[in-house]
């Protein structure tokens, strides 16, 4: 390798900067270099006066511009919402089946509907719609009040056991609490509702029971305990259930009653959404 | 502005010393020679592949594009020939940069920095430059005496000419660029008629301005200054790479010759300086080995001609070894081309072209993902069955649409709904992805016949035209089994 003071023509030789006899060469940098360094803070400096940049006690300078990122935002928002409209006044136009019947307007509503079942939904039946106890499972084949698409915007409109005047509504009386039944009664009902999924433990109190269950449960949850949707009683002689099916669960539903209640959303969001809600609850799985 | 003094000091010096250097600026002579010669076809070819591939067809059928090389980034596909990789198959770029990675490891191994002589785009954009500069004002002579008088009316023309004919092969390459992102005869029709995307404009704009600062005006200052390359590969030669040196064995001492001279005593560089004079990083040879040296091979063309005229054997410069060079003599040690590093480079370049290989050989043109619905990961039924949802997702990599049925084994007596598609046909549009949704249920006497909670099945998809089936594994969940459910 050559020597920095043979080669270099300009005659450049060290720094001068000497330690214990040892020296540092100059390699001396181009000139342009320096210059795009100096261009860089001009830069920097026409970036204060056009963006925002530095803080003041209680804000900051807003630049030329008058850039926010937030507005920025806001403009891609309302553009995106302009882009979705034809989407929106078609769904709120048309009814379910055209929707349905469109691939593109379909996802349209079933992402809408996700997005805002996160939001309102979610808290009580779960981000999967999977449901807690006393929380319907939405996803399954078992629908108290309605399973059907309008059936399901209508829920959604007006809630159950809300302070809506068009909600659903119905009560069943608590047995126990009212002194309607007895204790016995109770449990040989519980014993007869078990019986009718195939799980009772007491055959012969299920047969007491039974009786019981045609004078004070058969007219809202039928003969054979299959329910009654516009009555909103659940069906009793299948395998699932909102609060629990084992006995003690049983005595204490009868006892006490249930009345679970969902707000109603009318008023909250607007027909469109409500629409879109409906359609994706009705996709997941369980739809009638 | 920049002379900053060091008054004082460990060693006191009088003269100021000069932290920051004028650029010294180059005047690159025409070389000619065998080098020159290699040098000018590789310009051709690599600027020819470069203007012209975007306009190569490659025929794949009516529903692709038919763009030999596309980068096509809205609908996520990258076509290359008879190639064509989805975002999920980067790691054939990555197997592509990886072997030009090792090639260039090699071939420095090997010869020194090829790459950087022959093939950099920047030293074939400057070479280009330099050719226009030399068209309009003449060889190296010619342009030092027109930087004498800047403002002479001769001057100010011929370096406008020279400016505009580099901006316009800016233009060309910003222009020719954007043509590997988009359908290149509708891109240009778009383009003349100014109604192509902005970001067409934008990038021809950006590739036009670094082109011309870039290869027009900077030229050597990008190899010396800005490259990481020069530094990396002083760890990648040895003393038996090839590289292109001086030999000063031969030269020394130097000194003028004149015709009739003897020979005797004295070393065969004339000191003529042609080799400084050609060489477009400004640098002389025989100095040694240089970071600044792109090992273009021109001096050697330069030599080479000196040498032929005054009648001494040619390769005073020339591609040689440092163990030569030290033992003084051209040939002293046999060429050793299979040294470790050589092996190993070149080993690893066959292992990763078999890989490689192996592997665009074996890829399917039909692929099938299963994702499990996991929120809930099981819904039960009011007649006590389970059913479980799932997403199935059909890459079809024809080029042509296919029609697939969806079905399932390993679950006996399971439902398979496919939610949207009546049919049960699943139709998928040549060169997409399709999912569908999934709903796969057994009832209360299936559920009971499991052996575990989790049950392991397989996807069947079949292509319904040509009977070609796939299988994916996938899980049925049901509650859990110790549950006196
Ligand atoms: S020294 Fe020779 S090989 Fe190196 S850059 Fe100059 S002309 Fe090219
Ligand atoms: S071209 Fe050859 S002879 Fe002339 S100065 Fe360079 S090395 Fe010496």
């Amino acid at each position: 390798m050559a020597n920095k003071e043979e080669k270099s023509p300009e005659g450049f030789g060290t720094t001068g900067h000497e330690w214990d006899g040892i020296e540092e060469w100059n390699n001396p940098l181009p000139k342009w270099w320096l210059y795009v360094f100096y261009a860089t803070v001009i830069w920097a400096i026409g970036y204060w006066i056009v963006y925002p940049a530095w803080p003041t006690v209680s804000s900051y300078t807003k630049g030329y511009l008058g850039y926010s990122q937030r507005a920025q935002v806001n403009k891609d928002i309302a553009a995106a919402k302009k882009q979705t409209a034809v989407f929106s006044d078609k769904i709120n136009e048309g009814d379910f089946e055209t929707i349905q019947a469109d691939p593109e307007l379909l996802s349209f509503a079933l992402a809408g509907g996700q997005a805002a079942f996160g939001d309102n939904c979610a808290p009580c039946h779960g981000r999967g719609a999977q449901g807690f106890v006393g929380y319907p499972n939405l996803r399954d084949d078992a629908w108290i009040w309605a399973g059907s698409i309008d059936g399901i915007q209508q829920t959604i409109l007006h809630g159950i056991r809300s302070d809506d005047p068009q909600t659903r509504m119905s009560m069943m009386p608590a047995f126990g609490e009212l002194g309607m039944l007895n204790r016995e009664q109770i449990s040989d009902t519980a014993e007869y509702v078990m019986s009718l999924s195939g799980n009772e433990q007491d055959a012969e109190a299920a047969a007491r029971g039974q009786e019981i269950y045609a004078t004070s449960c058969a007219a809202c949850h039928g003969p054979d305990g299959a329910g009654n949707q516009a009555l909103g009683a659940p069906n009793l002689s299948d395998e699932l259930w909102l609060y629990g099916g084992d006995k003690d669960t049983l005595v204490e539903t009868i006892t006490y009653s249930r009345a679970g209640m969902m707000p109603a959303f009318s008023e909250r969001l607007d027909p469109a959404t409500i629409k879109k809600l409906a359609i994706y609850v009705h996709s997941l799985g369980g739809g009638q | 502005m920049a002379n900053i003094e060091l008054g004082g000091g460990a060693s006191p010096s009088d003269e100021e010393t000069q932290l920051y250097a004028d650029r010294v600026k180059v005047y690159p002579k025409e070389a000619h020679g065998r080098f020159r010669t290699i040098k000018w076809i590789v310009m051709a070819v690599t600027l020819g592949i470069y203007y012209l591939l975007p306009w190569v067809r490659w025929d794949r059928g009516p529903y692709l594009p038919d763009q030999a090389v596309l980068l096509d980034l809205p609908a996520r596909r990258f076509y290359f020939f008879f190639l064509e990789i989805w975002p999920q198959e980067f790691y054939y770029v990555t197997g592509l940069l990886v072997l030009a990675s090792l090639v260039l490891f090699l071939v420095t191994a090997v010869a020194g920095r090829v790459w950087c002589g022959y093939t950099c785009p920047q030293t074939v954009w400057t070479d280009l430059m330099v050719a226009v500069e030399r068209f309009w004002q003449g060889d190296r002579n010619a342009r030092l005496r027109l930087d004498k008088h800047p403002w002479a009316f001769e001057t100010i023309w011929k370096k406008s000419a020279t400016h505009l004919t580099w901006l316009a092969i800016a233009v060309a390459t910003g222009g020719a660029w954007v043509f590997y992102f988009a359908d290149a005869p509708t891109l240009a029709k778009q383009l003349l008629t100014f109604s192509a995307p902005a970001a067409a404009y934008f990038f021809i704009g950006l590739f036009t301005v670094s082109t011309y600062v870039l290869g027009g005006i900077a030229r050597e200052q990008v190899c010396i200054y800005m490259c990481p390359w020069p530094r990396i590969q002083g760890a990648m030669f040895d003393s038996d790479s090839l590289l292109i040196s001086y030999r000063d064995w031969r030269g020394e001492p130097r000194g003028a010759h004149k015709a009739g001279q003897s020979w005797e005593g004295r070393g065969d560089c004339i000191d003529c300086n042609q080799c400084v004079a050609v060489c477009p990083t400004g640098i002389d040879i025989r100095d040694g080995a240089q970071l600044e040296c792109i090992q273009c091979a021109l001096c050697i063309d330069a030599c080479d001609a000196i040498m032929d005229k005054v009648g001494r054997p040619r390769g005073l410069i020339a591609y040689d070894t440092v163990r030569n060079l030290e033992a003084g003599a051209p040939n002293a040690e046999p060429l050793r081309l299979l040294r470790p590093r050589v092996l190993l480079y070149a080993g690893l370049i066959v292992l990763v072209g078999i890989i490689m290989i192996v592997a665009l050989m074996m890829r399917p043109v039909l692929e099938v993902n299963v994702i499990h619905d996991r929120n809930p990961l099981y819904v039960k039924l009011s007649d006590g069955g389970v059913r479980n949802g799932y997403e199935v997702k059909i890459l079809n990599k024809q080029y042509v649409p296919r029609a697939f049925k969806l079905g399932v084994t390993g679950l006996p007596d399971a439902t398979v709904q496919l939610v949207g598609h009546d049919s049960g046909v699943v139709p998928v549009p040549p060169d997409q992805l399709k999912g569908v949704k999934l709903h796969v249920a057994l009832d209360k006497e299936g559920v009971r016949a499991l052996p575990d909670q989790a049950t392991q099945f397989q996807f069947v998809v079949t292509d319904i035209a040509t009977g070609e089936t796939m299988e994916h594994n996938a899980t049925f969940q049901g509650p859990p089994k110790s549950g006196a459910k």
